[in-house]
């Protein structure tokens, strides 16, 4: 390899782990979501769609930074996702019906709704949010001047991966260490023993889609500075959520982190060596590959290995 | 009485034409049939077999595209499309389905969806065989008048009611039903769950391929976003069937009737265009919260609905 390749082979990689650390917040609130309620939330790429909506016009009419519009989507995401589950996921898991999947439909009929009101009061336009730093980025050649090969690392990439990381931290520290995350991790585990344990089972429903809408609502904060807005953006990211929650494994966090970043890599890896419009494709590869190697994703090769010492 | 009536719709069905319909209402119900066809597939796939397919598109797309590319690099005649995609769509289904019937209820739904969309981009970005985002036009039409593609798709919609209810009611049916209702129990009881459903599967993408390859021919274009299309194919067909009714032979029928009006409708009053969708969603939630079975399934809750509302 030469000095070029090497270079595009470590710009990509960095790209891409950049790119998985986002992913891995969408994917959590996902696996979070399918953990606790066994349902999948195909509503999920929207939910980030309403979030990055909120983070424009924050940025557009009060000229709040979108970083910090985390603080202002965030909760709104929160209660958007306690009043789905409360008055329409609820109601529905009441209700008999021969296609267990009818959550699921609902779900795309809540994604179709939102998606559709966004077109309707937005217009179908391409946005973005044009902020100060958004073409700056740190280069390998200012910190080590003999370097043999140039770097470059986009500022807002990194501002939004850090902010990744550290919300990711809390997220971790709140399952671990505080009582309702223990609650919420109980009920994923297994309902009717944390139901007799005395957890609020239903109060936990309700919080985990809560959680699970203000992690992908802090994404969509996260990704407007480096990404376009459009009304019919949800689907793909509602695909890519389900493509990690498969590849971490289903219902686990570590799992969803790993499979973020490893779908990151691909998918910026199938982007510079094969080509831009396939990276689509090189999800759903990833995708069939990891159902057919391995079903249990990164999850069972973890847990393999602690009980295998 | 009731044992004719399939028999006495297709004749009213077949003599509909035949009142003078103008020839924006003759496309309406072509559409209507082509659609309760994709229903009827979804259904006998989704609705008796338990397994919730987020992903028609993907057979209507390789159906269609038989026929387009049949005519776009061979010079054939589209309609031999028809029968070709039966033979195309069958080895798409048996190898989309070694994949995606290794997972079970919503991995199986999203695992269709993804399928869809992946069709898509490859379409999309495969610009020497399918030619891409230009799409495939088909120059001249075979017939100018309406009535004929109507009756050919009245005809597979008649042939596909049929094979679906005998399907049903065979040994087949019972084991469809008892994979849907639990897939483990199945199995010990002797059924060979994977077989079968890869059946399903195979069935009701090859009816869904027909129909797309009709459309191909009734159409004259297509395009990766037309028959790829995630919202305006295959949550439609789902929507088709939860409104009508899921796992009832009518049903797809009524939901398709339902959908195309609905959607004509609301595309027709101006300023409210964009607007379907948030009614079709708004429609599909009120359908599972309250009438989850559909229409024809919960006929009775909606009579009893209904007369409520009028006696007080």
């Amino acid at each position: 390899m030469t000095a070029v390749q090497i270079e595009v082979f470590l710009q990509t990689l960095i790209a891409g782990l950049l790119l998985g650390g986002l992913y891995a917040l969408i994917g959590l609130g996902m696996t979070l979501i399918m953990g606790v309620m066994k349902i999948i939330n195909l509503a999920h790429g929207e939910l980030m769609m309403v979030a990055m909506y909120i983070a424009y016009w924050m940025f557009v009419l009060f000229h709040i930074d979108p970083y910090l519009s985390v603080f202002i989507a965030t909760p709104l995401l929160f209660f958007l996702g306690v009043a789905i589950q409360k008055f329409l996921i609820n109601p529905v898991l009441k209700v008999e019906s021969i296609l267990p999947e009818n959550q699921v439909i609902l779900t795309v009929g809540i994604g179709m709704v939102l998606a559709s009101l966004a077109t309707m009061f937005f217009k179908s336009d391409y946005r973005s949010t044009p902020v100060s730093y958004a073409t700056d980025a740190f280069y390998l050649s200012d910190y080590w001047k003999s370097s043999p090969i140039e770097l470059s690392v986009s500022v807002p990439w990194s501002i939004s991966f850090v902010i990744a990381v550290l919300i990711t931290a809390a997220l971790w520290f709140f399952l671990a260490k505080t009582d309702t995350g223990k609650s919420i991790r109980a009920t994923a585990q297994d309902l009717d023993a944390a139901l007799l344990m005395g957890v609020n089972v239903k109060l936990m429903r309700v919080a985990t889609f809560g959680i699970g809408a203000g992690l992908v609502g802090a994404a969509g904060c996260l990704f407007i500075p480096i990404y376009y807005l459009f009304p019919a953006l949800g689907g793909q990211f509602t695909l890519i959520a389900f493509v990690i929650t498969i590849l971490g494994g289903l219902g686990s966090t570590v799992g969803a982190i790993i499979g973020g970043l490893i779908l990151g890599v691909f998918e910026s890896m199938t982007a510079t060596y094969i080509g831009m419009g396939w990276a689509p494709v090189g999800r759903f590869v990833i995708f069939v590959a990891c159902l057919i190697f391995l079903p249990g994703g990164v999850a069972s090769l973890l847990r393999k290995k602690r009980f295998g010492k | 009485m009731k044992k004719y009536f399939p028999l006495i719709a297709l004749a009213l069905l077949s003599i509909l034409p035949l009142i003078g319909l103008s020839t924006y209402m003759m496309h309406i119900v072509i559409l209507v049939v082509m659609w309760s066809i994709i229903g009827m597939a979804w259904n006998l796939l989704g609705g008796y077999c338990g397994q919730v397919s987020f992903g028609h598109a993907a057979y209507f797309g390789v159906g269609a595209y038989t026929a387009g590319i049949l005519y776009s690099k061979l010079g054939a005649s589209p309609w031999w499309g028809v029968l070709l995609s039966i033979v195309v769509v069958t080895i798409f289904s048996f190898i989309l389905g070694y994949v995606v019937l290794r997972l079970r209820g919503p991995f199986f739904a999203l695992a269709t969806l993804a399928s869809g969309e992946v069709m898509r981009v490859t379409a999309e970005n495969w610009v020497g065989f399918t030619g891409g985002t230009l799409g495939i036009m088909v120059h001249e039409r075979t017939w100018v008048e309406k009535i004929w593609y109507y009756y050919i798709i009245l005809l597979i919609a008649a042939v596909t009611y049929f094979l679906v209810k005998k399907l049903v009611e065979s040994k087949l049916g019972y084991y469809f039903v008892a994979i849907r209702e639990d897939q483990d129990a199945a199995e010990s009881l002797g059924i060979n769950t994977t077989l079968y459903k890869t059946i399903a599967l195979c069935i009701s993408g090859v009816l869904t391929g027909i129909a797309g390859a009709f459309y191909m021919n009734y159409m004259g274009y297509i395009d990766p976003h037309v028959v790829f299309a995630l919202h305006d194919i295959s949550i439609i067909t789902i929507m088709i069937v939860m409104v009508g009714g899921v796992a009832t032979y009518w049903g797809p029928f009524v939901g398709a009737v339902i959908m195309v009006f609905l959607a004509e409708w609301v595309r027709s009053i101006p300023g409210l265009g964009a607007a379907h969708q948030t009614l079709f969603g708004v429609l599909l939630i009120v359908i599972i919260i309250f009438l989850p079975n559909g229409i024809v399934g919960d006929y009775k809750k909606l009579k009893r609905l209904v007369g409520l509302g009028r006696t007080s």
